[in-house]
């Protein structure tokens, strides 16, 4: 079972097998299921063609998902670097963005620790 | 949490107003401005302003993507000068 360029796995319930997709976690799945009529405890491998149809007409017309959506974040971070905005910046340098202390933590951003220079004293 | 719609964007009233004189007389000048809250709003498009960072004035050309923004996200306040291992990155600069 395909949806949106992506695999569903077949041993889940419908509820739990969207949110594979990019772009779809509980609240929409369920949306999703509710406005198809489809029992969202169904198993992926118990759905009938015409339900699978159904739901990727309902995934096409009312959200945004996988490749679509990756590329709508990433020019939204785009913009902000191209106007030079404080945001924008701080993506630039992959540091925290929305004013977390960067003195300990932020490890997400910046990556794993570094040594940083001051045990070394020669020849640098 | 964003500001009330109700109220609108905030905009120093005094630089409203000079820039709404400016756009009458379709002039544009730069506009010194310590007001780094104030919204970008439309009618800012095109104008330069000089935006105070708390040391000095930086020059901000406000171009359409900018709207909603605040004046201040353009003028950064700190300065960074790299870390004193990090070698390659003081290169770059």
């Amino acid at each position: 079972m395909r949806i949106a360029g992506v695999d569903l796995p077949r041993n889940e319930r419908m509820e739990v097998s969207l949110t594979r997709i990019f772009g779809i976690g509980r609240t929409i799945s369920r949306r999703i299921l509710q406005e198809t009529g489809i029992n969202m405890n169904k198993k992926t491998r118990d759905l009938t063609d015409e339900e699978g149809v159904k739901l990727r007409t309902a995934i096409d017309r009312d959200c945004k998902v996988e490749g679509d959506l990756r590329r709508e974040i990433t020019m939204n971070i785009k913009r902000l670097q191209d106007i030079g905005s404080y945001r924008g910046l701080r993506h630039r340098n992959k540091l925290p963005v929305r004013g977390q202390r960067t003195s300990t933590n932020a490890r997400t951003r910046k990556g794993a620790k570094k040594a940083i220079g001051g045990m070394r004293k020669k020849g640098r | 949490m964003p500001r009330s719609l109700k109220k609108g964007p905030y905009v120093y009233p005094k630089l409203m107003k000079k820039i709404l004189t400016m756009n009458e007389k379709n002039e544009r000048n730069i506009i010194k401005t310590w007001s780094r809250r104030s919204t970008i709003v439309p009618e800012f498009i095109g104008h330069t302003f000089a935006v105070h960072n708390g040391r000095k004035f930086i020059p901000v050309y406000v171009t359409e993507n900018m709207v909603g923004h605040k004046l201040g996200e353009f003028s950064p306040t700190r300065t960074f000068r790299s870390h004193s291992g990090d070698r390659k990155e003081a290169g770059k600069r």
